[in-house]
């Protein structure tokens, strides 16, 4: 910027420090605690500095959980989170950029009528309707499934909207040029459309993964069978064996830990791509 | 809305290709808002076998009922004191990491990350946090003489779930107002500072006018983060207690719904914070084609 001062950078640099000192302290503080053995949370002698408790804890975590206090192991769980955030990531895609190929490459009747109806989608939340969806759900027969994990929330039209920016940037030539050429609505989309816009996937990928990943009311009422459930919904259950006699603060905090790194990693490892994903699908 | 000038002339083609979005739209959007809709306006028996039709007897008894204002209320404050702070410090990290320049991608990354974290899990790590009995930071409120249990205190509770709300956010908005700032062209800074314009004037009458879209967009996100994104924060750590000091609109639906099983009463809030999304969205809208004008 212009005019500077050294004073300002000073201060700009110390704001930015106590900024990073914030975002960080809740996380290392869980950190710190899922280091420690159990029973020294009541004896206070859980602090700021890590405990010789790292790898048994975490193996206890992962492998077996708590029997006594309830709580079910965290490899499946985070396994469940897995399948659950990459089926709702590919499938929001996929059904988004197929109805926006159709409404950017065709003409036909009810363009305009899909169009609105894809547009609604945005303004009822699953909040909004939790009791109704979820007895549509119970009907369907789709509780303690993976299909009724994904497919109520695939509906996209923030994706869709995206897909057709940049379809609309496409120039028609190349339109034309298949046309002449012979090819199909399908081979156009193929060969054409797919590969001009592999970045935007990539981009809408990394937020859509995170955005299944972190769901958490939806998996809360779908699932009643431990074995389908996903880690951050399955903490809420760590949290109330927690605030019983038994102390177990130490699984908690390490489950909580194994449940934000692989959306931080992601995040972390595709900077860019998260940005771009985030300033496109918002604005 | 237009297509592209050159299309397909296929007539089946792209019915089958809107299939599965409107599929699932019919399914899992409209027929259960549909349903929230209609059942807003019907009264159930206490065991759920006959309906009669009440009109908006349910929105009457809805805004009557001291639960509900007292929801609405905790709503506000709520979603006034998280967008305050998180748009504040993204602004303050915003504007300092564009006075660092070059060496700003650090603090970037380590200011970013926590958009990452879920509302329920960031929820879990403040509740520790301030946990009574072991947490760190009651043990030094207590240190200085403020006795922290937000178990049993509403205030503390409610200020509890805004911090990690809040925290959760702050990497939100710094991100689009650092964009915003790098966006604002460096010959209008230069020029104001030879006429001998200072720091908080440039701020004042440069950034600040064009920083206004950004911070708009940014407000409409925020508060539907607030009324709708915090209800797993709220859930996982004080389930809308104690008493009802931190039960926002949202929690209430979903704690009558489900808990409750109060069904045209949990309908006809459905229908009101639908009405609250609307609002917003069609704020939104407007902000995108004012976007568009210039």
């Amino acid at each position: 910027m212009v005019g500077t001062s050294r004073l300002q950078l000073i201060l700009a640099h110390l704001a930015l420090i106590a900024g990073v000192a914030i975002m960080v302290l809740p996380v290392y503080v869980a950190f710190v605690a899922s280091t420690h053995p159990g029973a020294d949370f009541l004896a206070g002698r859980v602090g700021l500095v890590p405990g010789p408790d790292l790898v048994a804890n975490y193996r206890l975590a992962l492998g077996t959980g708590s029997s006594t206090a309830g709580i079910p192991p965290v490899a499946p769980m985070l396994w469940n989170s897995f399948v659950v955030a990459l089926l709702i990531a590919a499938g929001k895609i996929a059904i988004s950029i197929l109805s926006a190929f159709a409404v950017c490459y065709f003409r036909f009747p009810l363009r305009v009528a899909a169009f609105w109806l894809i547009f609604i989608t945005l303004m009822l939340p699953v909040e909004v309707r939790i009791l109704p969806t979820f007895q549509v759900v119970a009907r369907l027969d789709l509780l303690n499934s993976y299909a009724g994990l994904t497919v109520p929330l695939i509906a996209s039209a923030t994706a869709t909207f995206l897909f057709r920016q940049v379809f609309m940037t496409i120039p028609d030539e190349l339109t034309e040029a298949a046309l002449v050429d012979g090819a199909g609505p399908l081979h156009f989309f193929w060969f054409i459309l797919l590969p001009l816009s592999r970045t935007n996937i990539a981009a809408l990928f990394v937020i859509l993964f995170l955005y299944g990943w972190n769901q958490y009311l939806w998996p809360l009422l779908v699932t009643t069978d431990a074995s389908y459930y996903t880690v951050v919904m399955g903490i809420r259950r760590l949290v109330g064996a927690a605030a019983e006699a038994d102390p177990v603060w130490h699984l908690v905090m390490a489950t909580a830990i194994l449940a934000m790194l692989p959306p931080v990693i992601v995040i972390a490892l595709m900077q860019r791509l998260f940005v771009r994903g985030l300033t496109e699908t918002e604005k | 809305m237009q297509a592209k000038r050159v299309t397909f002339p296929s007539k089946i083609t792209p019915y089958l290709l809107l299939l599965p979005q409107v599929a699932v739209t019919l399914v899992f959007f409209v027929w259960p808002a549909g349903e929230a809709i209609v059942s807003s306006f019907y009264a159930q028996d206490a065991f759920g076998l006959s309906e009669t039709f009440v009109g908006l007897a349910n929105f009457a008894a809805l805004l009557r009922d001291p639960a509900y204002l007292q929801a609405i209320g905790v709503s506000f404050v709520f979603a006034f004191c998280v967008t305050t702070l998180a748009m504040g410090l993204g602004l303050l990290f915003a504007t300092a990491a564009d006075a660092v320049g070059k060496a700003s991608g650090v603090y970037q990354v380590l200011l970013v990350w926590p958009y990452a974290v879920a509302p329920a899990v960031a929820g879990i790590l403040w509740m520790f946090m301030f946990d009574p009995s072991v947490g760190l930071v009651a043990r030094a409120l207590r240190g200085v003489g403020l006795s922290w249990n937000h178990f049993l205190d509403g205030g503390q509770a409610l200020t509890l779930v805004i911090l990690t709300a809040a925290w959760k956010q702050v990497s939100y908005n710094f991100l689009f107002f650092y964009a915003g700032l790098r966006a604002i062209p460096l010959g209008a800074l230069e020029a104001a500072a030879l006429d001998g314009a200072g720091p908080w004037q440039r701020f004042r009458h440069i950034v600040f006018p064009l920083l206004a879209p950004t911070s708009f967009f940014l407000l409409v996100v925020n508060l539907t983060y607030a009324f709708f994104d915090a209800f797993g924060i709220i859930h996982a750590t004080t389930g809308g207690g104690p008493g009802r000091a931190t039960t926002i609109l949202v929690y209430k639906v979903f704690r009558d719904g489900f808990e409750g099983l109060d069904l045209g009463g949990s309908s006809a809030q459905s229908v009101m914070l639908l009405l609250i999304v609307i609002a917003l969205t069609a704020m939104q809208f407007r902000h995108i084609e004012r976007k568009v004008s210039y």
